[in-house]
């Protein structure tokens, strides 16, 4: 098995090396960064090593109001998520068929993730400024979030049924099980570790979510909208602890589903069928 | 699998249908109506005048900021393909075994998933006036003086949009090329084709349609941002989408909404032409 590698494999490599360093070298200058000591500047050499920046996020004189805006992103974030996994999942159950109009439907969806998100967000905010209606996270901001996450959701749902092998319904359905049955006990056991990718990307992409937010989140700002507003007026590390607070908590999101799908592989790999076990 | 019946199809198509429906279909209605609305100082109102296209279409500088945008455009794609094409390539033909596949896929991933304001941002200790490549080229000898094109530029503009969007070549495109049978690669090796003709003629058009899927999400993303322009240019540098954000901070939106039908036309005009390598629904 041990063939030699071609020269290209190493040139190829190396390559790939800096791209990965390309993508981590910055963020990680900003992890370091935010540890400057309390005279520090926004560039090196470190200045002291201190957490003083973080404490000035949370102290006396906020900069900002990040704590709230924290709590609405991330709320805002958990509903996206949900709703974006329920909505993907039986829209991708109908499209496992033709069905009049599916066509309208599917290029609609596409449309949705191709559209400029300035458009979405002004058409959304001119549609509320119209109707009299005030704009706010809870209801033009879920819309404006739901259309970028329902469309990488849907196509998801879409690739998954695609390879989904049809004749375990046909097995289940053969054994007198329902329509409910066969999706709750065959159809979602298979598909579960797909739905925790739907899920990491409902909630991710909401909680990072700019440019569809800018015109419809109203007067009471998501996390993105506060960090950008900060670019403009915050001259010190303190954006940089923001930036590692925000980033560290987005890893814990992509560590935590990577491990429940983890978990869910390990779980269905051990334990096999359930067949004879009477549920 | 015909036990479903029409109804329960209707009602599991009806929540996307009306959310779509509703923040999407209507709102974008809702800007080319407005196109045609007329304003003064304080407000908007129903009218019907083609003043905005006319204002929009008449100026050079809208012509000069389509440049602009195209010019970042195609920057960014010609850098995010051979990024991509050549991760991808490196993933899909060199990388063996699917455990180890899969860990540096996730690692090309991953930052995906976290915010594009901190990434952008994270470029400012790099490439200020003291940034660290400035002081790197001063402290080797290379320059004298710091190298003021760096940061809040249109350098660091396309530094940027190549750091977010890369990402968008490199999946379809590693998606097209597992799908290549391997026989066949074997087969123009054996043909008499060096490395270099098997890449030509074999691996890049059979990776067509995921070339053009990521085409597709790097050319509309960079044609319709409004941020990164803004950030990383400093605010010294004109996009379409920045000179639409100006025009609604200052309440113009019909002027805006007239400039936003024409980018969304320009769009999908882009769009339709890369579609015809692809079909999207054989790609899922």
């Amino acid at each position: 098995m041990h063939k030699k590698r071609p020269a290209s494999f190493y040139w190829l490599a190396i390559f790939f090396g800096l791209f990965v360093l390309f993508l981590y070298g910055p963020i990680s200058a900003i992890v370091i960064l935010s540890f400057q000591g309390p005279n520090g500047g926004l560039t090196f050499p470190m200045n002291g090593f201190s957490i003083h920046w973080f404490f000035a996020l949370f102290g006396e004189q906020l900069v900002g109001d990040f704590e709230t805006s924290f709590l609405r992103s991330l709320q805002l974030g958990l509903i996206v998520m949900a709703l974006t996994v329920v909505i993907s999942l039986v829209t991708g159950l109908a499209f496992r068929k033709k069905f009049f109009g599916s066509n309208l439907l599917f290029y609609t969806t596409v449309a949705s993730l191709i559209v400029p998100s300035i458009l979405v967000s002004l058409g959304i905010g001119l549609i509320f400024n119209i109707m009299g209606w005030e704009v706010s996270w809870t209801t033009s901001g879920l819309g404006a979030h739901l259309t970028w996450t329902l469309p990488f959701g849907f196509l998801i749902m879409i690739a998954v049924f695609n390879r989904f092998d049809k004749s375990y319904e046909e097995a289940a359905r053969d054994l007198g099980a329902s329509n409910w049955q066969t999706i709750r006990h065959v159809v979602l056991p298979i598909i579960g570790p797909s739905l925790i990718g739907v899920a990491l990307f409902g909630f991710t992409l909401s909680y990072d979510e700019f440019a569809r937010t800018l015109m419809t989140s109203g007067v009471k700002n998501t996390l993105p909208l506060e960090i950008f507003g900060m670019t403009t007026n915050v001259t010190t590390p303190t954006l940089y602890a923001l930036g590692t607070l925000t980033t560290f908590f987005s890893l814990f999101m992509i560590l935590t589903a990577m491990g429940v799908l983890f978990y869910l592989r390990r779980r269905q790999e051990s334990h096999g069928s359930d067949a004879g076990k009477g549920v | 699998m015909d036990r479903q019946s029409p109804l329960s199809t209707l009602l599991q198509i009806s929540p996307i249908s009306l959310i779509l429906g509703f923040f999407l279909v209507l709102p974008i209605g809702t800007i080319l109506i407005v196109s045609f609305w007329d304003y003064n100082d304080f407000s908007f109102f129903p009218d019907f005048v083609w003043t905005n296209y006319s204002d929009a279409l008449g100026s050079n500088v809208t012509y000069k900021t389509y440049l602009n945008t195209f010019w970042y455009a195609g920057l960014t794609w010609f850098f995010t393909f051979l990024i991509g094409f050549t991760v991808a390539y490196f993933l899909a033909f060199h990388i063996h075994t699917t455990r180890w596949q899969i860990v540096l896929f996730l690692i090309c991933t991953i930052p995906f998933w976290t915010s594009n304001i901190i990434r952008m941002i994270s470029w400012i200790p790099f490439l200020g006036r003291n940034g660290v490549f400035n002081t790197m080229l001063q402290s080797i000898g290379l320059i004298d003086e710091p190298l003021e094109f760096l940061l809040f530029s249109d350098f660091s503009i396309v530094l940027a949009f190549v750091h977010l969007y890369a990402l968008f070549m490199v999946v379809p495109i590693f998606n097209s090329m597992m799908r290549i049978d391997r026989s066949l690669i074997e087969a123009a090796i054996d043909g008499g084709a060096n490395g270099w003709q098997m890449l030509t003629n074999v691996v890049i058009p059979l990776c067509k349609p995921g070339i053009a899927i990521g085409s597709i999400f790097v050319v509309t993303l960079v044609m319709g941002d409004y941020i990164t322009v803004r950030l990383m240019g400093g605010g010294q540098r004109a996009s379409v989408g920045v000179m639409m954000w100006n025009e609604i901070s200052l309440l113009l939106y019909p002027a805006a909404a007239a400039h936003a039908v024409v980018l969304l036309a320009v769009v999908l005009i882009m769009v339709s032409l890369m579609m015809r390598v692809v079909d999207l629904k054989k790609e899922l």
